[in-house]
């Protein structure tokens, strides 16, 4: 029976969407294969589950790999993500091929429940079979892990999974991806990684009330967990305009670039996931990427003379260390904050919330130096670092909206009520 | 009854520098490494962060990050007819505790010793004769060269990222650097930190007194560095605090700023903190090491057994544990025989301040901000007029214009009240000093044993150091201190307070933390510790690492040498390893 619908909604989408996928699938020389074998399958599988990050959310801190149970707060409550060892009776052992590409190209586990968009459904939908058949041929290689998941703390209705059957109806599209046949087979490579196993607009799109993404404006920019997630459109000032495919590349491949280095949430992603895309797909995302246009531009309010005056002597006594004089940074070591998106950004969370907590850059085999920053949460009050932040958004040329006192006070709550 | 854990192909004794670089050449070369380290794990943020650090009151006044002397003293005096008491506050010199050691609050001062430092006691009769060397001097060549060390310098200073102008590459001098240096390979890895206001004012001063100055090394980097294992340095912020604080900026070399990123990531190493090492254990021969005993900070005695023991700790703790675990023999001062604790020596340093009109801003410093002159360093000048041996560089080092303890005040300055306010203000900006740092020798009379008295907290016999300045050291020092005060006549509109080192050495006031010897390296048994390879010379599984191998010391700072030789000891280790045994015939 579930065989059954997974073929039927393959079929609906039409043979050519399945054949233009597969050839986008092969164009990276990693993927690039006749009839795997099950080792090469395996390989692959690997390749696609690290590009899909899927450990960072399916392993507990200090928990066994893969075996769920990692709390993924979301504006409506807590979920937990789900045991994917081969487990027979707490992971999906049990499960068969039919079985798992239901659950990654419908959103619909094994007995039939429907899955809460937490997990990315609506973004590996766009997977080809065999690559859905090849991450499912990997996770079978992990070790069983006998751990029972964890009931998500969702408020009525949305704990009704039932529920889930509308949202799917108002804001999912099931269909693998299509390729463009006006765009080079590189963009398409490129735009199959960022809106499938990738799911980048997951953190870097604007999530409407309901949790979805606004699939107009995928990747301008949105909130990810307490920060916010530069757009990746072409803007100049708060987007990837400035960026050369260069750019993207090092920075997805080594955490820093000539402009900035990850941090936060994407410092993460970088170590745990794309560090180990081959640098064709790298370079795929790049050229992806760099097509898409630069959104209209916000007006930005001009900061009072005064909080300048205010942010620019904070800035001395506290940042100017490693950031240096005019925010230029080390490119390579302390992230220039001139010019920086990310600094620039429609939303100065990301900001605040690196100054409140500190952070550190990801240390990876080629850098090894988790250059870390310190916390100034015990040293700058709420209106030190609006100032600061404010003065470090117009700055040098920078041109970004002025941070309130209260926008620090309510993110400083926010973290301290939930530190992850 | 011991808890006995389980065996590990080398052990280290102590995580520091030392410790740092055996680890990592060690776990590349596939074995096993284990550092057991007395006190805490600390890195860069959040230990050092720069919002914490720059707390002169928490670290360099009440020694936040060295040793503590309730847990850890040795006892002192100046001779052996005086009766040695316990050190309850540090002063003199300042060893470290915890990951890292003192290579977390050393000032970066990044020297080459000169290639006679190595072979001084041939040199010495070659040049002078044998009746130049006094009777109580030990005056022993180390059994390696220089030309020996020099690749190991050149991957310490690589390892570090060292900030430099080179004076002689490949035995043609170079402009700028200084004249009087052993020939190197290549220049050093970054270009020379920037000049302030002082160094500008001495290099003046000093090219006008006729001497030669250059930009002293500094493990201060003066540009973003990547170090050859990857590991990234940020350019330093000249903050002026470096010396006996942690770096916040990434920016002075330390085991966490050049080896640990790599070294803690790597399968074969683990390290255990608050472990402290209280003895080498041997089997019944004594002639093989079968691991460590330390007590863990519960107070539970605990056995680690080893392949390999290597002693990486502070100088005098070294030498402390190989008398405590019975290794060698101890040296005795009436008969001149035994070798553990023998060659102990130190540094004679003394000062000449400066008070002059322009303005200097000292705050702008960094820990080997300096700029020297070496002429009358080692045997850079005859010795054969002025009848003593050795030297010191002299240097003005800006390492910062801290409020407490960094500042120069007039001879008759008042030392309180609005008077001490008032000169105070008159010449914080304006005042600076030259220092000079000369070496000193090792004598019959300056050794290290254990005290017959007093106890620490294990119940151990506490290790008693008995050392004073000896004639040649106060002459060397004073004809040092005599070209530092050209120097200082040569800067316009100034005057001077020179401040020689008199009489009996002190440990109270803070002098040098370049304490050296005890556990002496040389080709001969009978008057060192360790050999060539600073393997133990009766436990041949048994290294011994840093300057308490020194068999005397010279007029530089000794980490850049310690950085040498410990390369140069990796690399024997290695050989060691494929084919146990002694590496040197006794």
């Amino acid at each position: 029976m579930t065989a059954r619908i997974g073929i039927a909604i393959t079929l609906s989408l039409g043979f050519a969407g399945l054949c233009a996928a597969g050839a986008v699938a092969a164009n990276a020389s990693t993927s690039a294969r006749t009839s795997p074998g099950p080792h090469a399958s395996v390989q692959h599988g690997r390749y696609l589950v690290r590009a899909g990050d899927c450990m960072a959310c399916h392993t507990a801190s200090n928990g066994a790999p893969y075996a769920g149970g990692r709390a993924v707060p979301t504006p409506f409550g807590t979920i937990y993500s789900t045991n994917i060892t081969p487990d027979p009776d707490t992971g999906i052992g049990r499960w068969d091929g039919d079985d798992f590409y239901r659950a990654m190209h419908q959103g619909i586990a094994r007995d039939g429940h429907r899955l809460y968009p937490a997990f990315p459904y609506p973004w590996f939908t766009k997977l080809s079979r065999d690559d859905v058949r090849d991450i499912k041929a990997y996770l079978d290689t992990r070790a069983r892990v006998r751990q029972r998941d964890i009931a998500p703390k969702l408020p009525w209705p949305l704990s009704v999974r039932g529920a889930m059957a509308a949202w799917d109806a108002m804001y999912f599209d099931a269909g693998t991806y299509r390729a463009d046949p006006g765009k080079s087979a590189q963009w398409n490579r490129g735009a199959y990684l960022v809106r499938g196993v990738g799911h980048c607009s997951a953190c870097h799109g604007d999530k409407n009330f309901a949790g979805a993404v606004d699939a107009k404006h995928p990747l301008g920019g949105g909130f990810a967990e307490h920060v916010f997630a530069p757009a990746l459109t072409g803007g100049k000032r708060d987007g990837l305009g400035k960026w050369s495919e260069q750019d993207i590349v090092d920075y997805l491949g080594t955490g820093r670039n000539a402009i900035t280095t990850a941090a936060g949430p994407m410092a993460e992603v970088v170590s745990q996931s794309t560090r180990y895309l081959s640098e064709p797909d790298l370079r795929a995302i790049a050229v992806y990427l760099k097509s898409l246009p630069a959104p209209p531009q916000d007006d930005i309010a001009e900061a009072d003379a005064a909080v300048m005056r205010h942010g620019a002597a904070l800035y001395l006594d506290n940042c100017e260390g490693c950031h240096l004089r005019g925010g230029t940074g080390e490119p390579g070591a302390f992230p220039p904050l001139r010019n920086s998106s990310a600094i620039q950004a429609r939303q100065p969370d990301t900001l605040i919330a690196t100054i409140l907590r500190g952070d550190a850059v990801p240390a990876t085999d080629a850098d090894p130096t988790g250059l870390a920053m310190p916390a100034f949460d015990k040293r700058l009050d709420d209106g030190d670092i609006a100032a600061l932040t404010t003065y470090i958004r117009q700055a040098w040329g920078n041109h970004a909206g002025v941070v309130s006192r209260a926008d620090v006070k309510d993110l400083r709550e926010k973290l301290h009520r939930n530190p992850n | 009854m011991a808890k006995r854990e389980r065996p590990v192909d080398v052990v280290l004794v102590g995580f520091g520098w030392t410790a740092a670089i055996i680890a990592q050449e060690l776990t590349d070369a596939g074995v096993q490494v284990l550092a057991l380290e007395r006190g805490e794990f600390r890195d860069t943020v959040p230990d050092f962060a720069t919002d914490t650090i720059q707390d002169e009151l928490r670290y360099a006044v009440r020694k936040q990050i060295f040793e503590s002397p309730e847990r850890e003293t040795l006892t002192f005096r100046n001779s052996a007819d005086q009766t040695a008491l316990p050190m309850r506050h540090l002063g003199s010199f300042l060893p470290a505790a915890g990951v890292g050691g003192a290579g977390v609050h050393w000032n970066g001062q990044c020297w080459r010793f000169l290639p006679q430092d190595f072979e001084i006691r041939t040199h010495t009769e070659q040049r002078y004769g044998r009746k130049f060397i006094p009777e109580s001097m030990n005056l022993q060549d180390w059994g390696v060269t220089y030309d020996e060390l020099e690749p190991h310098y050149d991957r310490f200073e690589y390892l570090c990222g060292v900030s430099g102008t080179a004076g002689n590459i490949g035995g043609v001098k170079q402009a700028g650097g200084n004249p009087f240096e052993g020939a190197r390979k290549r220049g050093y890895p970054l270009p020379p930190l920037k000049r302030c206001a002082s160094t500008v004012l001495f290099d003046k001063a000093a090219r006008e007194a006729g001497f030669d100055p250059f930009p002293c090394p500094a493990a201060n980097a003066s540009k973003p560095y990547r170090n050859p294992l990857g590991v990234q340095m940020g350019q330093c912020t000249y903050c002026g605090y470096c010396e006996w604080f942690g770096c916040g900026n990434y920016s002075k070399a330390s085991p966490q700023t050049t080896i640990l990123p790599v070294l803690l990531k790597k399968a074969n190493f683990s390290y255990r903190t608050r472990c402290n090492v209280t003895r080498v254990n041997t089997d019944n021969t004594g002639k093989r090491a079968t691991g460590v005993t330390y007590v863990d900070v519960d107070g539970n005695e605990i056995e680690q057994p080893a392949g390999m023991v290597v002693l990486c700790a502070f100088a005098q703790h070294n030498v402390h544990l190989l008398l405590l675990s019975k290794i060698g023999t101890p040296y005795d001062p009436t008969t001149g025989r035994g070798v553990v604790g023998r060659n102990y020596a130190y540094q004679i340093t003394s000062s000449v301040d400066v008070f002059q009109k322009e303005i200097l801003n000292p705050f702008m410093g960094a820990g080997a901000l300096g700029q020297g002159v070496d002429n009358f360093n080692g045997d850079n000048f005859d010795h054969g007029p002025l009848g003593f041996i050795g030297g010191g560089y002299i240097a003005l080092w800006n390492t910062g214009g801290r409020p407490i303890l960094q500042h120069y005040l007039p001879k008759d300055a008042p030392t309180w009240g609005s008077g001490w306010k008032k000169v105070m203000h008159d010449n914080y900006l304006t005042a600076t000093s030259i220092a000079t740092h000369g070496s000193v020798m090792s004598y019959r009379s300056n050794y290290l044993d254990l005290d017959p008295t007093w106890r620490d907290d294990y119940g151990n016999p506490l290790l008693r150091l008995t050392f004073d300045f000896q004639p040649n050291e106060h002459a060397m020092s004073d004809y040092l201190t005599d070209q530092a005060t050209k120097i200082a006549q040569a800067i316009p509109d100034a005057t001077h307070h020179v401040k020689k080192r008199d009489g009996h050495y002190s440990i109270v006031p803070y002098q040098t933390t370049h304490n050296t010897g005890g556990a002496a390296m040389g080709a001969d048994p009978t008057t060192s510790v360790v050999n060539r390879y600073l393997q133990s010379w009766d436990v041949p599984n048994l290294f011994v690492m840093g300057a308490s191998v020194f068999p005397q010391n010279a007029g530089y700072n000794p980490t850049g040498t310690v950085g040498a030789l410990t390369f140069w000891a990796a690399e024997a280790m290695k050989r060691y390893l494929k084919n146990p045994g002694p590496l040197v015939s006794a």
